[in-house]
């Protein structure tokens, strides 16, 4: 599914990701972990292709073809998706509207027709409701004063609108009670499949409870350190980040 | 001969041809003499100091047609609002087309100036109307020197206008350059409704100046929707000067959807005259190449407890140039004010210039006045995100474009005047990416 190969990526001329290695199949659920400042996100905007950071070294292959070459657009139609730490507001555009545009450009680039708007309200309907959202909700502007709970139901809803091959949930869990956790973790387990992959990155080992892991990786300094099963999140979380640093010596 | 000199000695001619005891003839010789002291404005006047109209001043305008040019209905279709039930009051060359029209004496007055400056049966709205709120400004006072038809509309008290009303003005381009100036009245008595559409258009590649004025009275509680439609050709150049008297409780809206034409002017100015009235203005600009849009607006607040919105968008490419002259003027009995003015900008270009200049005159104490303006770029994150879910660059700079805009939209009341504006911003983007509110 993905492969991550000796990846060196950063922001004007500051190394931020040091040689990733890292090899995902179908089916499997990965965790990334790490200390705040590690390169966690800049990983997940890599992957996804924002265009402020600049790969030096390395290559990521999404079943077999490189991504590095391709737009962000060209990487969602292959499969990618990213839920966003911090999902941008943009006021004028409802959730459904952009939901739509969004599958009828992904369906348009593979040379498909519009979804048909029936098959469309009802897959939106029954998504929304895997995600225990209010239909309220999906004609207010994108993002625009949701709560920090609802901004990633959102995101959650939109994958799985969209059902991507790989899906990076960045922080997923940041600003989220424990009710609204629990919803979006459904969520994903509900989307997860023996096709597709979930690329966990979090702070916290909390999500982990709902989402379980295969792998675990521990990243520092620019470079997975570490790697091991789900209970090397459970260390993490009783042990802190310090000794693995000393350990290392990151 | 400079066009000033030939509409000055012109004018003669255009007083032939009406009796001179009619109050018009009056009117019109008054307004010959001001526009002949005061000329075409130039830069060095405060309110048209980022606007020049000595490039299109120098073209030789044809002021009368000469040749009457028919047009059948299916040829100008696309620029008729047609999914939707209407009164039209259509122009050819500034002759009035009742082949194209559909005019109505049913409750209502919807018409031509031409018969209402002429039959006695209008008189006395006339003399209480007529040239009443314009300010007699040179580009004014050469409206009304003018004066000869465009359309009026007369709704009397308590009345509804049960179909929006489509004005629209169409050259043909058989009299060569010409130029044109309409005049509009629209009169709302007490409790009366009305939504009027109005159209600028150019049929051919031949240049056209028009110089069009507009009088709005609207009386007690009366509700008035005025959208303006320009998107006329690069050949087209356009002066539109609207002037709207508000009173007791009414509601007067104008949405400006300025996306085509060459030099555009838009002069809005609202008297408010009575409490808990709302003056809505609202305009979306989309504009390249060297394109030109200056709006002027003028908010006057005479009475206590009123309010007005101001919310103005603009999308400036390659070398356009925009002006958002924005003026709210709050007289000292004006207490308990709300006027809100926002004018956001948004630059594609590096070659693009937008004048942005609001000006507040506050004299009473206890009022609420907010004004914003901002200039920048489209939102780079904000591409990435849409990028990331599969939306092309091209289509997400597009999606950002009509976002940024919508909020103007979100407040036309006629849903397919929404749809068609909807479209040809779309078009103007040049993409076509299903946008269904």
């Amino acid at each position: 599914m993905l492969s991550v190969k000796n990846l060196h990526a950063g922001i004007e001329e500051k190394d931020i990701l040091k040689g990733i290695n890292l090899e995902m199949k179908a089916g499997e659920v990965h965790a990334i972990m790490g200390p705040n400042g590690s390169g966690k996100s800049t990983l997940a905007s890599v992957i996804a292709g924002k265009e402020e950071y600049e790969v030096s070294n390395g290559d990521i292959d999404l079943n077999g073809e490189s991504l590095l070459e391709m737009d962000p657009e060209e990487r969602a139609h292959e499969g990618v998706f990213l839920s966003f730490q911090y999902p941008v507001e943009i006021p004028g555009v409802s959730v459904t509207n952009f939901i739509k545009t969004a599958i009828n450009e992904t369906r348009k680039a593979k040379g498909l027709e519009d979804m048909p708007a029936s098959e469309m309200l009802k897959k939106i309907k029954e998504k929304a409701e895997l995600l225990e959202m209010d239909r309220k909700f999906l004609s207010r502007s994108l993002n625009v004063g949701f709560s920090g709970g609802e901004k990633k139901r959102n995101e959650i809803f939109q994958m799985a609108m969209l059902e991507p091959k790989l899906a990076i949930l960045d922080e997923t869990d940041s600003g989220l009670d424990i009710d609204a956790l629990r919803i979006v973790a459904n969520g994903v387990n509900k989307l997860k499949s023996e096709d597709n992959a979930v690329l966990v990155i979090t702070h916290y080992q909390r999500l982990l409870d709902y989402i379980v892991p295969d792998f675990v990786h521990v990243l520092m300094n620019g470079k997975i350190v570490r790697s091991g099963g789900k209970e090397l999140a459970l260390e993490l979380e009783e042990k802190g980040y310090d000794w693995l640093k000393e350990e290392v010596g990151a | 001969m400079s066009l000033k000199d030939k509409l000055v000695s012109n004018h003669i001619v255009l007083q032939e041809s009406i009796d001179a005891d009619s109050p018009i003839y009056g009117i019109r010789n008054e307004a010959i003499k001001t526009f002949e002291a005061e000329g075409f404005p130039t830069k060095k006047l405060e309110n048209w100091k980022y606007t020049s109209l000595n490039s299109i001043l120098k073209e030789d305008y044809n002021i009368f047609p000469s040749k009457e040019a028919a047009l059948d209905f299916k040829d100008v279709k696309q620029y008729f609002l047609n999914d939707v039930d209407t009164y039209k009051i259509v122009f050819v060359d500034g002759v009035y087309s009742s082949y194209l029209s559909e005019t109505t004496h049913d409750g209502i007055d919807v018409c031509t100036m031409g018969a209402a400056l002429t039959k006695p049966k209008y008189k006395q709205v006339i003399d209480v109307y007529f040239n009443k709120i314009a300010k007699g400004e040179s580009m004014d006072a050469l409206n009304t020197a003018y004066a000869k038809d465009g359309a009026y509309i007369y709704i009397p008290k308590g009345k509804v206008a049960q179909k929006p009303i489509q004005i629209v003005h169409f050259s043909t381009g058989a009299n060569d350059a010409m130029m044109l100036q309409p005049r509009n009245l629209i009169v709302a008595e007490e409790n009366s409704e009305v939504q009027i559409i109005e159209r600028h258009q150019s049929l051919s590649d031949k240049k056209v100046l028009t110089n069009v004025v507009t009088e709005i009275f609207a009386d007690k509680r009366a509700l008035v929707d005025y959208y303006k439609i320009q998107n006329d050709k690069l050949e087209a150049s356009l002066i539109d000067t609207t002037e709207i008297e508000q009173h007791k409780e009414s509601i007067v809206s104008v949405h400006t959807f300025s996306l085509g034409g060459n030099i555009t002017r838009n002069n809005l100015n609202f008297y408010q005259k009575g409490e808990y009235m709302d003056s809505i203005l609202k305009g979306v600009t989309i504009i390249e190449g060297k394109q030109h849009v200056d709006h002027n607006t003028l908010v006057h607040h005479i009475t206590p407890n009123c309010e007005s919105h101001q919310d103005y968008k603009g999308i400036f490419a390659e070398k356009s140039t925009g002006v958002f002259n924005g003026k709210v003027v709050v007289e000292k009995e004006a207490q308990k004010t709300n006027a809100y003015q926002s004018n956001n900008n948004i630059l594609l270009d590096d070659t693009a210039t937008i004048n942005s200049k609001p000006q507040l005159e506050i004299f009473a104490d206890d009022v609420r006045c907010s004004h914003g303006c901002t200039i920048g770029q489209l939102d780079e994150s904000a591409l990435f995100y849409l990028q990331s879910r599969g939306i092309g660059e091209k289509e997400g700079r597009a999606l950002l474009m009509y976002a940024f805009a919508n909020t103007v939209l979100s407040s036309v009341k006629i849903p397919q005047l929404k749809a068609r504006i909807t479209k040809l911003i779309a078009k103007k983007i040049g993409v076509n990416i299903g946008f269904d509110q």
